[in-house]
């Protein structure tokens, strides 16, 4: 379980992010959604890390993260940022490899090999695996980092906006794997989406932030309704059930 | 661009190496120890060669752990203001010590590096318009800068000639007695090795370092610190060499990539072959003269230099 309490996050005056509270639970696929500038990715930077709060605690399975080794946290929480400037020449085999670096430090044994054939695997990469990175389409590059993260094996998985730049089908088939790590393996996924579509199929819970607060926070069918999504965009979205999803129909709203 | 071929390449240039020259030395005349030639081979030849070898590979090294930690491909010890910081840190041993030891020189020049570098790095980081060229250029006006300041202190203090006398690289010079200090670049290079994945997963920024545990700014400092230790020695034994570390590690980046493990071998070799294929050339084309190896250096690796700019537009 990762809780967040009370974390806040200033730039200047400003508060990005601000005292946000929340329980991730173990297990599910959490959503965050919200407008642009609503302080997800603040919020998943300071979760995993790579940015300090300025107050309040983050506690993965007890402990604060603050106090963790920072190979020990990397072994058990992963990010995968919203936009990734690489300016290194690796292919996308290398790139995926390094995600074992946290067990490894870059001498591979049978067993990473394994796992990153089915990072590999899982992301449809292995066709071009020896391809530079910078020789890819957006969408394929989103794919190896993916691919990358998820040879990083650890039991919080945390991806902001990993849908950029895909097609539906590779979009689909990235969250039936994220399903799958979290029905089959035990993992926890918790992944920033604008397309609401995505987070209602897929999703457990869903988090709704909005100017820096959590407006909504609870199981998916609670959130999926006119009213919350109304309170969250300001957008009245009409919701259709189809066979046993819920749409959102927000394109002419 | 095999391996095999590189050491083949390294292997057949140093034996040109040894025996091109104006003493006309056979390897079959070393058979006589205590002949005339086989003391030029041992002081003079031999040296000149190990000093070629690890001048080239170590400073082709430097600029590879500079590209990588500054994640700029146009970084490197001369566009960085390294080079400049180093003769800076020359002078004032000079200046500071009457009659500098070449340790006490070694201590107060590597200081300088080490200092000059991380005010570029720390530049570097302000820096909001990171345009690949425009970061060089930055590090070129900073080497300038600190040059002046060089120049200054030396004309004031009536060394300069001196000063860019023995500051051009010059391999002419080396003997036995003069250049063991490069032998300090053996082991850093080692190190650079055994840092090699992590220098790789620095290049990939702070934020992925951090997402695999690495304790990023440890890693950017020590690799900074090899680069520094390098740049002193050849600087302090050969002198200064441009281009070199700006071109060698594209060069191999092109063909090979940038996973350090597998192409830092790679850019050590190719490295001492440019050099070594400088230094016979410098030695050839106006025999019985030579060419001083930072003016050889100097024309090849800016013509390497320019091509590499123009081909960016597919490579950057
Ligand atoms: N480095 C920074 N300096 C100043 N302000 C920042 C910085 N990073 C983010 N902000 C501000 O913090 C707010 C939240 O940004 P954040 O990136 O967390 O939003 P987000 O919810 O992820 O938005 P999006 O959906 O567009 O990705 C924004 O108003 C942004 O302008
Ligand atoms: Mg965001």
């Amino acid at each position: 379980m990762i809780q967040v309490r009370e974390l806040t996050k200033f730039y200047g005056k400003k508060a990005v992010v601000e005292n946000v509270s929340v329980n991730i639970h173990p297990g599910k696929i959490t959503s965050f959604i919200g407008p642009n500038g609503a302080g997800k990715s603040t919020l998943l930077s300071m979760v995993s890390r790579l940015l300090d709060a300025d107050t309040g605690e983050v506690l993965v399975d007890k402990k604060d993260v603050k106090k963790m080794k920072s190979n020990d946290f990397s072994k058990r929480v992963s990010i995968l940022k919203q936009s990734n400037f690489m300016n290194v020449r690796l292919t996308i085999r290398e790139l995926v490899s390094f995600g074992r670096y946290p067990y490894s430090r870059g001498r591979l044994n049978a067993e990473d090999i394994r796992i990153i054939d089915q990072a590999l695997d899982y992301m449809d990469l292995m066709g071009m695996q020896d391809s530079y990175l910078e020789e890819l389409s957006g969408g394929q590059r989103q794919r190896a980092f993916i691919a990358m993260v998820i040879a990083q094996d650890t039991d919080y998985i945390l991806l902001d906006e990993p849908l950029n730049n895909l097609d539906m089908k590779h979009s689909v088939q990235i969250m039936k794997i994220l399903r799958r790590l979290v029905d089959d393996l035990g993992k926890t996924v918790i992944i920033v989406l604008h397309d609401i579509n995505f987070a209602s199929v897929y999703s457990d819970r869903i988090v709704a932030l909005k100017d820096g607060r959590v407006v909504k926070d609870g199981p998916t069918d609670d959130i999926i309704n006119s009213d919350s999504l109304k309170e969250i965009y300001d957008m009245d979205i009409p919701i259709k059930q189809l066979s046993n999803c819920r749409i959102c129909v927000y394109f002419n709203s | 661009m095999k391996k095999r071929y590189l050491i083949v390449a390294l292997i057949g240039l140093s034996f040109l190496s040894l025996f091109v020259g104006v003493s006309h030395i056979t390897p079959m005349s070393l058979l006589d120890f205590k002949s005339e030639e086989t003391e030029i081979f041992l002081i003079s030849r031999l040296p000149r060669l190990v000093a070629i070898i690890l001048a080239g590979a170590g400073m082709s090294i430097s600029g590879l752990i500079m590209q990588q930690l500054s994640r700029n491909k146009f970084v490197s010890p001369t566009t960085a203001g390294t080079l400049d910081a180093t003769k800076l840190g020359i002078l004032v041993s000079m200046l500071l010590f009457a009659n500098a030891s070449t340790i006490e020189k070694m201590i107060v020049a590597f200081a300088f590096a080490l200092a000059g570098t991380l005010l570029f790095m720390q530049i570097l980081d302000r820096i909001k318009f990171k345009d690949a060229i425009f970061i060089p250029l930055v590090g070129l006006m900073f080497g300038s800068i600190l040059s002046s300041v060089t120049t200054f202190l030396a004309y004031r203090a009536d060394v300069i000639q001196n000063m860019s006398a023995w500051l051009q690289g010059d391999f002419s010079m080396i003997m036995k007695g003069r250049f063991e200090l490069l032998y300090i670049s053996i082991p850093v290079i080692l190190i650079a090795y055994l840092f090699a994945n992590r220098f790789t997963v620095a290049g990939m920024g702070e934020d992925f370092s951090k997402n695999l545990g690495l304790a990023y700014r440890r890693v950017v400092n020590i690799g900074l610190i090899l680069v520094a230790l390098i740049t002193t020695t050849v600087v302090l034994t050969v002198g200064m060499i441009p281009f070199l570390g700006l071109i060698i590690p594209n060069i191999i980046s092109i063909f090979k990539g940038d996973h350090l493990q597998k192409t830092l071998p790679h850019t050590a070799l190719l490295g001492a072959i440019f050099l070594l294929i400088c230094d016979i050339l410098g030695r050839v084309l106006i025999y019985p003269y030579e060419i001083s190896i930072s003016l050889m250096v100097g024309v090849i690796g800016s013509g390497i230099f320019l091509y590499l700019l123009f081909r960016r537009k597919s490579y950057a």
